[in-house]
C-alpha cells in the first residue's frame, strides 16, 4: 500500500469535494463541516482534564498536601479553644483554601503549556469558552473536592461547631469557591502571557477576590459564632458569581487569542 | 485547472499586505507582501530568526499582526476558517501523558468529529499503530512528530501549515513524508513546510520562499534555479 | 498643541497657587480639629482625582477592546498610572491626619479600606504592564482594567457592610460642612484635577514617543544582525 492511496482514502472517507472544484475565489472544499456543540467540546476537555489529572494526580496530591501544613502551622500560632477558634476559624479555612486553589489554577494551564498543547486548540475552530468552561469546572471539583477532605480535619482540630444555621455553609462554600475559581482560571490564563507567570497569578488574582473573601471569612464566622446572619454574604457572593463569569465568558476568546 | 490558477492572480487562496509582527523591541517579520496560489507546496527556507515560524503562525491566525493585513481563503478573520487550517508546530502539540489514538480523538472532538474512522486513518497515513497504547510521551522523536503530523491532519484540513515537519526524523521516514505531502498537494491542498532541510523537497516543492531578517527575500520555482 | 501646554500649565500653577493660599489662610479654622483638618483639601481632592482617573482608565479600556484603538491603550495605561499616584497621595495623607486627630495612624474604617484594595487593584494592573511578556499586552491590560472596575462596586458595599455590622467607633462621619470650606474644598479639587490632566497630557506624549521609539528600534535591530550575516 503506497502513501498517497492512503491520501486518497482519507479524502473519499472524509466525503470531500473534488479539490479546485470550487469557481472563483472559493477554494474552500464544498463538504458540509461537522457542526460544533459547544457542550460536547466543554465536556470532552473537562474528561480528558480529569483523566490527565487521575493519572498523575499532581493538583490534587499537592492542594492536599498544602492545605494540611496550613491547617498545622496555623494551630502552632494560637491555642484552638472552641471560643477562640470560632473568632478567627473562618478566616484561617478560607485563606487554606484560597493558596491550595492557587496551586490547581497554576496546574491547569502548565499542563496545557507543555508541548504547547494550547495552541491547537487555539488553531481549532472549537469555542475559546468551552475551554475556559471545562478548566473552571474542572478546578471548581478539584477545589471542592479538597473541602470535602479538610473540613472535617478542621473540624477536628479546631474544635469547631457552629451556632447558627450550619446548613448556610454549603452555598457559602459552592459559591465561595466558584468566586475564586472562575476568576482565577481566568487571571491564570493572562499570567500565561507574562514572565515569572506563577508569581503573578496570585498578584492579580487577590486584590479582585477581596470582596469574594469577605464575604466567605465574614458568612462563615457569622454561621460558626450563631451571633449575626449570613444571608447578606451570600446574596454578596451570589452576585460576585454572576458579575464575574459574565466578564470571563465575554473576554476570554480575546485573552485567549491575544498573542 | 492548476495553470488557470496560475494566470489570475484574483484567485490566490492567501494574500499577506505590509505585514509586521513586532515583539517589544524585537521585530520578527519586517513588512512582508506575497500573494499564494492554492493547490501548491512551499518550501519556506532561512536561517534561525529570520521569521519563517512568525509567518506561519500569523497564516494559522496564532499570531495578530501588529500592522498589515493577511487574507487566508478570502478573509481576514482567522475564527471563520480554522476549520480549514491543519497546523503543525515545532513543539509536538500533544499530551505527552496520553496515548496516540486518545491524542487524536480529543483534538478531533474539538473540529467537531466523533467519530473514530478519521482518527484510525490519520493515523494510517503516517504509518502509526492505531492500537498502541503507549503514552505519547515515551514514542521516540520521529515518531511524536508524525503524530503530530496526524494531529493536523485529522480533520482534512485544505491548508496545510507545517513547521519544521522532519526534525528529528530518520531519512527514510522524512522522504516517506516528503511523498505524502507532494500526495496531499496533488489531491489539491495548499501547504508550507518551514524546513532546514530544502534538499528534502527539492523535487515536490513547487516553489521556495527564501526569508531574511523577517522578509520574504526571493521566490523560486525550483531548487537549482534557487542555488544558482 | 504643543504651544497649549506651556500655557496650560502656568494656569494649572497659578490655580495651584492659588488653592494653597486659600486652604492654608482664607479657610476657616475647624472648631473640633483646629488647623490639622486642613490636611483635608489635599486628602479628599486627590481621593476624587484619583477616582475620575481610573473612571477615564476603565472607559479607555472598554474602547480599546471594541475598537483596538492604540491611543485608547495609551490612555489607559497614563490614567491608571496617575491614579495611582493620587490614590498614594490619599493613603499617605490618610495617616498623617488620623494620628493627631484620633490618636492611631490607621483605622480599618471603610473608606480607608476600600481605597487600599481600589489601590491594590491598579497597582496589580501596572504590574501586568510591566510583567507582560507578549506582543499583546494592551488586550490584557484592558481585561484586567474591566474587572477591576467591575470590581469596584462590590469592594466598596461589602467593606461597607462589613464596617457598619461591626460596632466601630464612629469617626468624622460629621456629614455637615461649613460653606467656607466646601468652597475651598472644591477650588482643591479642581486646582487637582488641572495637575492631573497635566500631568496624563505629557506623559501621554511621552508614552506615544516611547512606543513610536521602540517600534523604530524593533525594526532597525533587525537589519543590524541582517547587515552582520
Amino acid at each position: 500500500m503506497t502513501l498517497t492511496a492512503h491520501t486518497s482514502d482519507v479524502s473519499a472517507s472524509q466525503n470531500m469535494a473534488a479539490p479546485n472544484q470550487g469557481t472563483g475565489n472559493n477554494f474552500k472544499s464544498n463538504r458540509p463541516l461537522p457542526p460544533i456543540s459547544g457542550f460536547r467540546t466543554t465536556v470532552a476537555s473537562l474528561v480528558k482534564d480529569i483523566r490527565l489529572e487521575w493519572r498523575s494526580k499532581d493538583a490534587i496530591n499537592s492542594m492536599l498536601f498544602f492545605s494540611l501544613l496550613v491547617v498545622v502551622v496555623f494551630s502552632f500560632s494560637f491555642d484552638p479553644t472552641a471560643q477562640e477558634s470560632r473568632r478567627i476559624a473562618g478566616g484561617l479555612i478560607w485563606v487554606a483554601f484560597l493558596f491550595a486553589a492557587i496551586v490547581a489554577l497554576n496546574q491547569t494551564w502548565a499542563r496545557e503549556m507543555r508541548n504547547q498543547v494550547l495552541d491547537a486548540y487555539r488553531v481549532s475552530p472549537a469555542p475559546a469558552n468551552s475551554l475556559f468552561l471545562s478548566k473552571a469546572i474542572g478546578n471548581f471539583l478539584f477545589v471542592l473536592l479538597l473541602e470535602a477532605v479538610m473540613t472535617p480535619l478542621f473540624i477536628m482540630f479546631y474544635q469547631l461547631r457552629a451556632l447558627g444555621p450550619a446548613w448556610q455553609l454549603v452555598p457559602i462554600a459552592v459559591l465561595g469557591t466558584w468566586a475564586i475559581v472562575i476568576n482565577g482560571t481566568f487571571f491564570a490564563s493572562i499570567s500565561l502571557r507574562t514572565r515569572s507567570r506563577e508569581i503573578m497569578l496570585p498578584l492579580l488574582l487577590f486584590p479582585i477576590s477581596i470582596p469574594a473573601l469577605l464575604a466567605m471569612v465574614e458568612g462563615t464566622t457569622s454561621i460558626l459564632s450563631g451571633e449575626l446572619t449570613a444571608r447578606f454574604w451570600i446574596a454578596l457572593l451570589l452576585a460576585y458569581d454572576v458579575v464575574f463569569t459574565m466578564a470571563s465568558l465575554l473576554l476570554f476568546e480575546t485573552v485567549l487569542h491575544a498573542e | 485547472m492548476e495553470a488557470a490558477h496560475l494566470n489570475s492572480s484574483a484567485e490566490s487562496i492567501i494574500t499577506v499586505q505590509g505585514l509586521i509582527k513586532q515583539f517589544g523591541r524585537f521585530a520578527a517579520l519586517r513588512g512582508i507582501d506575497a500573494e499564494f496560489a492554492p493547490g501548491k507546496l512551499y518550501a519556506v527556507l532561512g536561517d534561525n530568526g529570520a521569521g519563517k515560524t512568525s509567518l506561519l503562525r500569523t497564516l494559522a491566525g496564532l499570531s495578530q499582526p501588529t500592522r498589515g493585513n493577511v487574507t487566508v481563503f478570502g478573509s481576514s478573520d482567522s475564527s471563520s476558517i480554522r476549520h480549514h487550517i491543519g497546523y503543525m508546530a515545532h513543539p509536538s502539540l500533544l499530551y505527552d501523558e496520553m496515548s496516540g489514538m486518545e491524542n487524536l480523538r480529543f483534538f478531533a472532538q474539538l473540529y467537531g468529529i466523533q467519530e473514530e474512522g478519521p482518527c484510525v486513518r490519520a493515523m494510517e497515513i503516517v504509518h502509526l499503530d492505531p492500537n498502541l497504547s503507549r503514552p505519547a510521551g515515551q514514542y521516540s522523536q520521529g515518531m511524536r512528530q508524525r503524530l503530530s503530523l496526524a494531529r493536523a491532519l485529522v480533520h482534512g484540513p485544505e491548508l496545510l501549515l507545517l513547521d519544521e515537519p522532519f526534525s528529528n526524523v530518520d531519512a527514510r521516514s522524512a522522504q516517506e513524508m516528503v511523498r505524502l505531502l507532494a500526495g496531499l498537494r496533488d489531491a489539491g491542498k495548499t501547504i508550507f513546510v518551514v524546513t532546514h532541510q530544502a534538499a528534502l523537497l527539492e523535487k515536490a516543492a513547487d516553489e521556495l520562499l527564501y526569508m531574511e531578517v523577517g522578509r520574504i527575500t526571493r521566490r523560486a520555482q525550483n531548487y537549482t534555479e534557487a542555488t544558482v | 498643541m504643543k504651544r497649549l501646554f506651556p500655557l496650560f500649565a502656568i494656569l494649572t500653577a497659578a490655580l495651584l497657587s492659588f488653592a494653597l493660599y486659600e486652604s492654608l489662610i482664607v479657610a476657616p479654622v475647624d472648631q473640633l480639629q483646629g488647623n490639622v483638618y486642613r490636611i483635608l483639601y489635599y486628602h479628599a481632592s486627590s481621593a476624587w482625582t484619583a477616582f475620575i482617573l481610573f473612571g477615564i482608565n476603565f472607559v479607555a479600556s472598554v474602547v480599546y477592546l471594541v475598537r483596538r484603538n492604540e491611543k485608547a491603550d495609551v490612555l489607559a495605561f497614563v490614567t491608571a498610572e496617575v491614579g495611582v499616584v493620587f490614590c498614594t497621595v490619599v493613603l499617605v495623607t490618610g495617616p498623617l491626619w488620623a494620628r493627631p486627630v484620633w490618636g492611631i495612624w490607621w483605622t480599618w474604617d471603610w473608606r480607608l479600606t476600600s481605597t487600599f484594595v481600589l489601590w491594590l487593584i491598579y497597582v496589580s494592573y501596572l504590574l501586568l504592564r510591566r510583567f507582560s511578556s507578549s506582543g499583546q499586552t494592551p488586550v490584557l491590560a484592558a481585561a484586567l482594567a474591566v474587572f477591576g472596575a467591575l470590581d469596584i462596586p462590590l469592594v466598596y458595599f461589602s467593606i461597607w457592610f462589613f464596617r457598619t455590622q461591626h460596632p466601630q467607633p464612629v469617626i468624622g462621619d460629621g456629614g455637615y460642612m461649613d460653606p467656607g470650606m466646601l468652597h475651598v474644598l472644591l477650588l482643591n479639587w479642581l486646582a487637582f484635577s488641572c495637575l492631573a490632566f497635566m500631568v496624563c497630557w505629557s506623559r501621554y506624549n511621552l508614552e506615544v514617543l516611547k512606543r513610536e521609539l521602540e517600534e523604530a528600534q524593533a525594526l532597525e535591530s533587525l537589519l543590524e544582525t541582517g547587515g552582520a550575516r
